[in-house]
């Protein structure tokens, strides 16, 4: 609701999302795929609540991270599983 | 180092908030972990778009003076003492009673083209729209079963989302008589009328159902199939869920009891919320599916019980039967039509995590046996997903063996050097 946008970097491209948000929002904003199946098929997020791994990306080096689970914050670098 | 408090809550949702606030007021020390960042469980999730209800907002302050672990994940446990971790690493949290307030989850079956990005569980695209998920002008179909459509298109809505339809698939006869039956539950009739006057532009289709969906490299269109015929339909996002299943895999990993016979048993509980394990408590959605009153109502009797004011707790048994009535009905009326269970062919992935086609499991008879020949829910989700659908389609005993860790975690985590719990991490 407050009007302050955070930026990161999500696969080299600067997105800026609203405070409070999660990291799931601003890979949405740059790739419909968040990684690729062990039999390389495109994946994103279901279930939106930490359940289902289908949104696991790269944050600042650490893999694996829940997209849905991690708030923004400046200067993030997110890296999506390609 | 290890915390100890006189009543730990694991879950910050309305049945969490409910059982803090009670045992608090005795006095006690009380600690609340979520694995959230923010309290509010499901129902009350923080929206980037609008503020907290009222009562939502008034929950919360209750526990101004609680110990709140916010982005915490519970992930083993020994004796009286859960692990957690969070960004900063392993804790030790140690309880004389403890408080299981760890909810449902949406209940996700397989059908062609359901593992496309775009398509969602209905409560996961409302809780994605809420983290920020971008959705302003998008066309949107919701479909599954049960109230949590309404309450998810009503958030998808007021996002700015295209709704092209909601479809239910409980057939019409049924929807007639459940409605025909709010009228004992004034506040739940009020709040149906309030999303169904909100929603009214928006068709909402009974006795229908998504059978396929389409795309290449993203959702393009899906198929539905109702009353009047298959119809093919352009869309960006499916929001799709079958109704929700108790969480109860910290229970499990604990040793509680859970209800017999059910097909996605909650945490057996008798009337003050303990469970089959001494000191351990469950209250809410992880008892069986109920929603905000029940889980309000239960959460404040285990939370007095569990900090020894059982007349606290026995003053608002009446409450919580009748709420509980009204999580019966919801029950019969949003029961799956029989031909959901056929929707995946041999050849729709079951396991997400291990691309695990469901013809891959036909020559098994025990879940044993299949998940290590397949790799069926042997992946990052642990069979959360796939466990609860084979369940459903009546296939094999749910996922997850109720070993630790709970969650994937890390190793250091793992490490048993902060206190004496005994962890694998090889499941
Ligand atoms: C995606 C989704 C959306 C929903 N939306 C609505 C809605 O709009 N309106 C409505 O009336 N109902 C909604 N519901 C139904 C909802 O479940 C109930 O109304 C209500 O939230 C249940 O309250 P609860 O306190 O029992 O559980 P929850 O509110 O689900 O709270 C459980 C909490 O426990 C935490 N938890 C679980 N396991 C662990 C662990 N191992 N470590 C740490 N924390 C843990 C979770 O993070 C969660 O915050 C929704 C349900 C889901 C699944
Ligand atoms: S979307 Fe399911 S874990 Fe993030």
């Amino acid at each position: 609701m407050s009007g302050d946008l955070i930026h990161l970097c999500v696969n080299g491209q600067s997105v800026a999302v609203p405070e409070g948000a999660n990291v799931v929002a601003a890979v949405a904003q740059v790739t419909t795929r968040f990684r690729r199946s062990v039999h390389g098929e495109p994946r994103a997020p279901l279930c939106g609540m930490g359940v289902c791994f289908e949104c696991r990306v790269r944050v600042d080096g650490h893999a694996n991270l829940r997209a849905c689970m991690t708030p923004v914050r400046e200067g993030m670098q997110v890296q999506t599983d390609d | 180092m290890t915390e100890r408090y006189d009543v730990l809550v694991v879950g910050a949702g309305p049945a969490g908030l409910a059982a803090a606030q009670a045992a608090a007021s005795h006095g006690r020390r009380v600690g609340v972990i979520d694995a959230q960042a923010r309290p509010g469980g499901q129902v009350w999730r923080h929206d980037i778009a609008k503020p907290p209800t009222r009562a939502a907002q008034a929950a919360i302050a209750a526990i101004d003076h609680v110990e709140l672990l916010a982005g915490h994940t519970v992930i083993a446990s020994e004796g009286h003492t859960l692990r957690t971790e969070s960004a900063h690493g392993a804790h030790d949290l140690e309880y004389s009673a403890l408080i299981l307030a760890t909810g449902a989850r949406e209940l996700l079956l397989p059908f062609p083209g359901w593992t496309l990005p775009g398509v969602t569980g209905a409560g996961g695209l409302q809780a994605l729209v809420k983290q920020g998920w971008p959705i302003t002008g998008k066309r949107v179909i919701v479909a599954g079963s049960g109230p949590l459509l309404l309450a998810a298109a009503d958030s998808l809505r007021t996002h700015g989302a295209q709704l092209l339809g909601i479809h239910e698939q409980a057939p019409a006869r049924t929807m007639a008589a459940f409605t025909a039956q709010l009228w004992r539950w004034p506040e739940r009739a009020m709040q149906a009328l309030g999303l169904r006057a909100r929603l009214a532009s928006v068709p909402y289709r009974f006795g229908s159902h998504v059978r396929a969906a389409f795309g290449r490299e993203t959702l393009e269109a899906v198929e539905i199939v109702g009353p009047h015929g298959v119809q093919r339909v352009a869309c960006d996002h499916l929001a799709v869920g079958y109704g929700l299943v108790p969480d109860t895999g910290l229970a499990r990993l604990l040793g509680c009891a859970l209800q017999d016979g059910a097909v996605h048993p909650g945490v057996r509980v008798d009337s003050f919320g303990r469970t089959s394990v001494t000191h351990v408590f469950a209250a809410g959605e992880a008892c069986g599916i109920g929603g905000l009153a029940v889980a309000r109502i239960e959460g404040a009797i285990a939370g007095h019980a569990a900090a020894g004011d059982d007349a606290s707790a026995t003053a608002l048994l009446r409450r919580r039967t009748r709420a509980r009535r009204f999580s019966g009905l919801l029950a019969r009326s949003f029961a799956l039509v029989p031909h959901l269970h056929a929707l995946a062919t041999p050849q729709t992935t079951v396991c997400r995590c291990e691309d695990v086609p469901l013809g891959a499991l036909d020559d098994f008879s025990d879940t044993r046996a299949a998940r290590l020949a397949s790799r069926c829910g042997m992946g990052a989700c642990q069979g959360r997903i796939c466990g609860s659908a084979l369940a459903e389609l009546g296939r094999f005993m749910p996922a997850g063996s109720g070993r630790p860790p709970l969650f994937p975690a890390r190793l250091d985590s793992l490490a048993a050097s902060a206190g004496d719990l005994s962890v694998t991490a090889d499941c």
